[in-house]
């Protein structure tokens, strides 16, 4: 029997479907049966950042609605057999998915998938209801702006009255030198204002979006940080104890050296 | 009755045995000479299942009729009926028929998540972006970038072709065939059309010139865009 867990954050565009491809992968690179629902209907991305948007046919629209089976819309991944994806509808609007009808989903899911990761839409209206009525736990995920965590912690609030576990925080897209200088919350700070667990960190790194837009989730790719933040909070997620990495880079002589040779450390 | 012309007439064909009824004789009379015909001559037990086709010249048979008529034709077991035609038909129908080959020129672009249906023939004038959809019963044109997905032919109609000025789909689907684009990043094709080939019983993608030897009855479509 699997878990599922939803992926949220109140305001959009601070990587909520990147955490979940992410994530997605990064367990499905330890093992583990993965299914990732996007219930984002109307604005769906996750296929696009998973690379798996010219397979659709079927939805999951379709699905509550009746004209297919589950497992027909259930899209297998290009590099991993043991992950899939559930796609949203691109044409239809939010009020087409209903709670009862994504329990049904999950439940059916958990029979195969050890996880079942669901991306939440931004917002708190229909969407997030639907998102959140099938989930045992919740990541919530921010940045490390004021409004973001505003709207993080409005989320954490609504998270609350429901009858899942309480949730635990990613915080996503760290600027070292921001933070450096003061002109960024540091996850210190972040963690103190909504007093849940941390999860884990990912610093901001062009190489995730380049891997978006490539349609190959960064967590696939072996050594960059943003790759094993990922997998540190998938294995945080699977129960180990993980540190959290440290942002900052070495700053040695010899790291120095190495980047004048142009060797990456 | 011998002074008469007969209604009933059968020939034979290398097609099977062709039935043309006169059309200006009452319904009643067709079903009783047709039943007394068939059953006294032309039917020898091993001969093979003979196909009949059906010429009911300027008569118009509504769908009971139409069924009566078979009905009385399928009693005689030697018989299959391959086709009932009629110089006639109604005016709805001949409505529906003019819908569905007719072509419809739109100016737009289809944008993620819209989806555009016409019946018969699809000229789009714009682009389709990924995630846009465009449906058709007929042939689809796109003067622009096709980029999301385009569906012709869609109640089963695998002559149907897709053509674009320019060739990038998330997928092509004609009837039930469905093809996706390759995984890996490609640069898109100017100037080609996408036919379902029957022999590999998939979607090809070829030069737009290609059309003309692929679907020669295509030229219709030319001869309706130039006669309004």
């Amino acid at each position: 029997m699997g878990e599922s867990i939803v992926i949220t954050s109140g305001k959009g565009g601070v990587g909520k479907t990147t955490t979940t491809a992410n994530l997605g992968t990064a367990l499905a690179l330890m093992g583990k049966k993965v299914c990732l629902i996007d219930t984002d209907i109307g604005l769906r991305n996750l296929d696009v950042v998973m690379g798996l948007e010219n397979r659709i046919i079927f939805d999951i629209v379709d699905v509550i609605q009746e004209r297919c089976r589950l497992n027909q819309a259930l899209i297998k991944d290009k590099r991993f057999d043991d992950l899939s994806l559930l796609p949203a509808a691109q044409t239809s609007d939010k009020s087409d998915l209903n709670p009862e009808g994504m329990v049904k989903i999950i439940n059916e899911l958990k029979q195969d998938y050890d996880y079942i990761l669901i991306d939440c839409p931004a917002g708190i209206e229909q969407g997030y209801k639907n998102a959140v009525a099938g989930a045992d736990k919740a990541i919530v995920v921010t940045t490390p702006e004021k409004s973001s965590v505003r709207d993080a912690d409005r989320i954490i609030g609504l998270l609350e009255q429901e009858d899942i576990e309480p949730p635990r925080l990613v915080v996503n897209r760290i600027r070292r030198h921001m933070v450096e200088n003061g002109d960024m919350f540091d996850v210190d700070e972040i963690v103190t204002i909504l007093s849940i667990d941390l999860l884990g960190i990912v610093a901001d790194d062009d190489d995730v979006i380049k891997a978006s837009n490539s349609g190959e989730p960064i967590a696939f790719q072996p050594n960059t940080k943003a790759s094993i933040s990922y997998r540190n909070i998938a294995r945080r997620i699977l129960g180990e104890s993980v540190p959290l990495m440290s942002l900052e880079d070495e700053k040695g002589v010899f790291t120095k050296v190495k980047r004048f040779f142009g060797i990456r450390s | 009755m011998s002074n008469k012309k007969p209604i009933v007439t059968i020939k034979g064909t290398k097609d099977g045995l062709t039935l043309h009824i006169d059309d200006t004789c009452s319904f009643e009379d067709v079903l009783y000479e047709l039943d007394q015909k068939i059953s006294q001559k032309y039917i020898d037990e091993d001969q093979p299942m003979v196909t009949v086709n059906i010429q009911l010249g300027n008569r118009y048979l509504d769908e009971q009729q139409e069924e009566q008529l078979k009905e009385l034709i399928r009693n005689h077991n030697k018989l299959v009926i391959q086709s009932v035609n009629s110089n006639v038909i109604t005016k709805n129908e001949a409505l529906e028929w003019k819908k569905d080959k007719e072509i419809t020129p739109i100016f737009k672009v289809v944008r993620s998540g819209q989806v555009l249906e016409v019946r018969g023939d699809l000229l789009l004038v714009g682009d389709v972006n990924p995630g846009g959809k465009i449906i058709a019963s007929g042939n689809i044109y796109v003067m622009g970038n096709l980029q999301g997905i385009a569906h012709a032919g869609v109640n089963g109609n695998n002559q149907a072709v897709i053509a674009a000025s320019y060739m990038k789909p998330n997928q092509l689907r004609i009837a039930d065939y469905i093809s996706r684009s390759p995984d890996y990043d490609t640069e898109g094709v100017y100037m080609e059309c996408g036919y379902v080939d029957e022999g590999q019983e998939k979607i090809m993608i070829d030069r737009l010139q290609l059309l003309a030897q692929k679907r020669p009855e295509m030229n219709g479509v030319e001869r309706r865009m130039l006669n309004g």
